[in-house]
């Protein structure tokens, strides 16, 4: 490996890392909000809602995310809507990973006991309060593994959108590789900058499992 | 104030105090009263048209046999299931048949058979939540009248403890402070000590009789039968959703019914060949 050629890369990793960063924090925090709307919508079985939801998730997570963005790339401007690579991108890691975090929020609140719900009714809270204060933060102590793993997940599955030129990591390394063939090199700083944002995210993964652990 | 006088739960309540006949509490307005109340699920019949009224102050106890219908009839009346027939009055009011509001539902209190307090909070906190966020209580005021209530079932120390460090017993009196936080109209109390080891059931009934003799309003589901006949003002006994005799304390020692004689020899424990 020539580490020459490695520094003298490094700057072009470092713009594209920003780019995947970039994507992946807004990709996760809308997954995330999207992922538990359809959740506690499921839970409640909102009427018309509820199917539209379990129809969402199928999709999301039954189909290849380069169809999605480039569905939501090429085929919306067709109906009149134009978003910028960087919207496409993000929306487009939202609606995969919202189908995804949703299973993983549902699956922890149906683990919390029917009686917290029922006490918490008792009680007088409305359905909101009870999931604010009650149920959720419950859900939570059990949801964090799998939203963790899908946390990884949708970083790693950011590198589709080199799939609509957006000049992310992959986007980077694939152009080097083809223009220069110094594969080694790229590859070498394609995985040095995927383990500076992935190793740190399972870091503070489990931290907050322990932050959540109660104990029943 | 109770114008009863309770000594405690092993106690032979047969001399009975003025206020316990066997009638509701005469002339008094009922705070709870269930009408004409059916509740079926799919072809069973698990509650068929029972009337039953709990006066200002007067503490009921439902009785009968397991899966008669008790838990359910608790449940139909704080409107954890709804009913199919009939309906629910508390203070004279119509309570059942709609969605109820948040306010119907905080003036009735309940305590469950399971540990159910919030494990994601500290004990203090289960007990201030719902008069802060349902009533809208300062925190300040809500944690003094939370640590006056803690103290009164003496756990005034694990104020802050997480419920999952406490013992069962422990855990049930928190319960109770949280449902009495609420200042509820009527507590329903359904086996409460039922999941206790046996050395923890006196000390939550202990506290259930002083609330009583404070003078709360109590409907109470109960198979710890001494307790049951220490602290009832009257007795409902149900049976296959009916209620099957309904009287006075001395329900225990002198009931009427073939039902209630059959359900109260499950209690008893006798040798063959000798005398009782
Ligand atoms: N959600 C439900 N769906 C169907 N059947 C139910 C439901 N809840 C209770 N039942 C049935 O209703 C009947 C009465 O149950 P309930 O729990 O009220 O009895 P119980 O008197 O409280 O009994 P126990 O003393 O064992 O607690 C039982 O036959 C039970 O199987
Ligand atoms: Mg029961």
């Amino acid at each position: 490996m020539d580490w020459g050629l490695v520094h003298a890369y490094t700057p072009l990793f470092v713009t594209a890392l920003r780019v995947t960063l970039m994507v992946s924090a807004g990709g996760v925090a809308a997954a995330l909000v999207v992922g538990l709307l359809v959740a506690i919508v499921r839970l409640w079985h909102v009427p018309v809602l509820d199917q539209l939801s379990i129809a969402y998730v199928e999709v999301a997570r039954n189909t290849p995310s380069l169809v999605q963005l480039f569905f939501l790339y090429f085929g919306l401007p067709k109906l009149g809507i134009l978003l910028s690579q960087e919207t496409c991108a993000i929306v487009c890691l939202a609606f995969l990973g919202g189908g995804y975090m949703a299973e993983a929020f549902r699956a922890a609140l149906v683990a919390v006991p029917p009686i917290q719900h029922e006490s918490a009714q008792v009680l007088g809270l409305t359905r909101r309060q009870a999931m604010r204060h009650v149920v959720l933060p419950q859900a939570m102590a059990q949801a964090t593994p799998a939203l963790v793993a899908n946390v990884v997940f949708l970083v790693k599955e950011s590198s589709v959108v080199s799939g609509i030129a957006l000049a992310d990591l992959m986007y980077v390394a694939k152009d080097i590789i083809g223009q220069s063939y110094d594969t080694v090199e790229a590859l070498f700083l394609l995985v040095v900058a995927y383990a500076i944002i992935l190793l740190p995210i399972s870091a503070v993964g489990s931290a907050i499992e322990r932050r959540f652990a109660y104990g029943r | 104030m109770s114008d009863r006088t309770r000594a405690s739960i092993p106690a032979n309540s047969t001399s009975a105090p003025t206020a316990q006949s066997s009638a509701p509490l005469s002339g008094r307005q009922p705070v709870l009263e269930l009408r004409n109340v059916t509740k079926r699920f799919g072809p069973l019949t698990v509650l068929d048209g029972i009337d039953l009224s709990v006066a200002q102050g007067e503490v009921v106890v439902l009785v009968g046999p397991s899966g008669c219908g008790k838990s359910t009839l608790l449940r139909c009346t704080v409107g954890l299931e709804q009913i199919d027939g009939g309906e629910v009055l508390l203070d004279g009011e119509v309570v059942s048949g709609r969605e109820r509001t948040q306010q119907d539902r905080s003036r009735m209190g309940m305590v469950f058979q399971s540990y159910d307090l919030f494990p994601n909070m500290s004990v203090i906190d289960n007990v201030t939540l719902a008069p802060t966020i349902v009533r809208g209580q300062s925190q300040k005021d809500a944690r003094e009248k939370a640590k006056a209530l803690l103290a009164r079932v003496g756990l005034a120390d694990r104020a802050d403890a997480r419920p999952s460090t406490l013992s069962g017993g422990q855990q049930q009196r928190v319960a109770i402070c949280r449902a009495l936080a609420m200042e509820p109209e009527v507590l329903l109390l359904d086996e409460v000590t039922a999941a206790l080891d046996p050395e923890m059931v006196h000390e939550v009934l202990q506290v259930v009789l002083e609330l009583a003799d404070d003078g709360l309003t109590m409907l109470i589901v109960t198979h710890e039968m001494s307790f049951a006949q220490a602290i009832a003002d009257r007795v409902v006994m149900l049976d296959a959703g009916h209620i099957v005799e309904e009287g006075g304390p001395e329900f225990f020692t002198n009931p009427k019914t073939e039902r209630a004689k059959a359900f109260l020899r499950t209690f008893e424990f006798h040798r063959s060949g000798r005398d009782s």
